[in-house]
């Protein structure tokens, strides 16, 4: 992220269970509404932070998500943090494609939500966790 | 709330999904849904997402499975009422509703189902 990014605003959710995803729906939906976000917009940060939720409950074997609401110049956004200490990924690229999955599902997780937001990063460790972080500015 | 309610409407099925859709939740539907196109002969099953404000990959996934499930059974499910916004999100996010009948309506849908059972 540039310089002169601002938190103006943040909280920190749990993601251990799946009611925790629908919970994380509803109160950054509340923030996307807050933010003036676009319906369409709303409904792209909401879907993201769903298939992200998920991602950290299923492969990184629970962990949070942190919310902030971000002001940079005369613009501001919503940034999403999703922290878990699971297995790691070792190969990022591959767990980004579409239609790859380690699990049962369709594998869109990843590389879906990252077209659903603005910026999107991804750091991981096998053995340490996963950290993704994605911003919509509105 | 546990289980969505399944209504009866001549020989087809009517589900409408007015809740934010947890995982048991969707695990319930598919099973009660497969149970209740057996137990009343249904010829066709509606579900209206009009209510739903995300459709994630995992509740697309679990309309693929309702889809596939009924359809194994003899009967077709057509999904009705998605909302523009999640329209344009699903697309985006890559789910493309392959094998999941869709229509814009709760009459349009029960149009198409009476067409598939008429065999036009």
């Amino acid at each position: 992220m540039r310089n002169g990014t601002r938190v103006v605003h943040s909280e920190c959710l749990k993601l251990q269970e799946s009611e925790d995803i629908t919970r994380a729906r509803q109160v950054v939906r509340s923030w996307a509404v807050d933010l003036n976000f676009s319906l369409a917009d709303q409904t792209k940060i909401v879907t993201a932070a769903s298939e992200l939720a998920r991602n950290t409950i299923d492969h990184g074997c629970g962990g949070k998500v942190r919310l902030e609401r971000v002001s940079e110049g005369d613009r501001e956004g919503l940034k999403l943090i999703f922290e878990d200490r699971g297995p790691g990924i070792a190969d990022l690229d591959l767990a980004q494609q579409d239609g790859y999955s380690s699990s049962s599902g369709l594998g869109l997780g990843l590389g879906g939500s990252k077209r659903l937001v603005d910026q999107f990063a991804i750091t991981s460790k096998p053995g340490e966790g996963t950290c993704v972080t994605v911003v919509k500015w509105v | 709330m546990d289980r969505i309610p399944i209504l009866k409407f001549g020989d087809l099925l009517l589900v409408s999904i007015q809740v934010d859709m947890h995982d048991r939740l969707a695990m319930n539907l598919l099973d009660d849904l497969t149970h209740r196109v057996v137990d009343d002969r249904a010829g066709g099953v509606l579900i209206d997402i009009s209510s739903l404000e995300t459709v994630d990959s995992f509740i697309g996934r679990m309309l693929g499975n309702i889809a596939s499930t009924t359809r194994a059974l003899g009967a077709e499910t057509v999904v009705v009422g998605m909302r523009p916004a999640v329209a344009i999100t699903v697309v985006e996010l890559g789910l493309t509703f392959e094998g999941i009948n869709t229509a814009l309506n709760v009459d349009k849908g029960v149009e198409m189902l009476r067409s598939f059972n008429s065999g036009a």
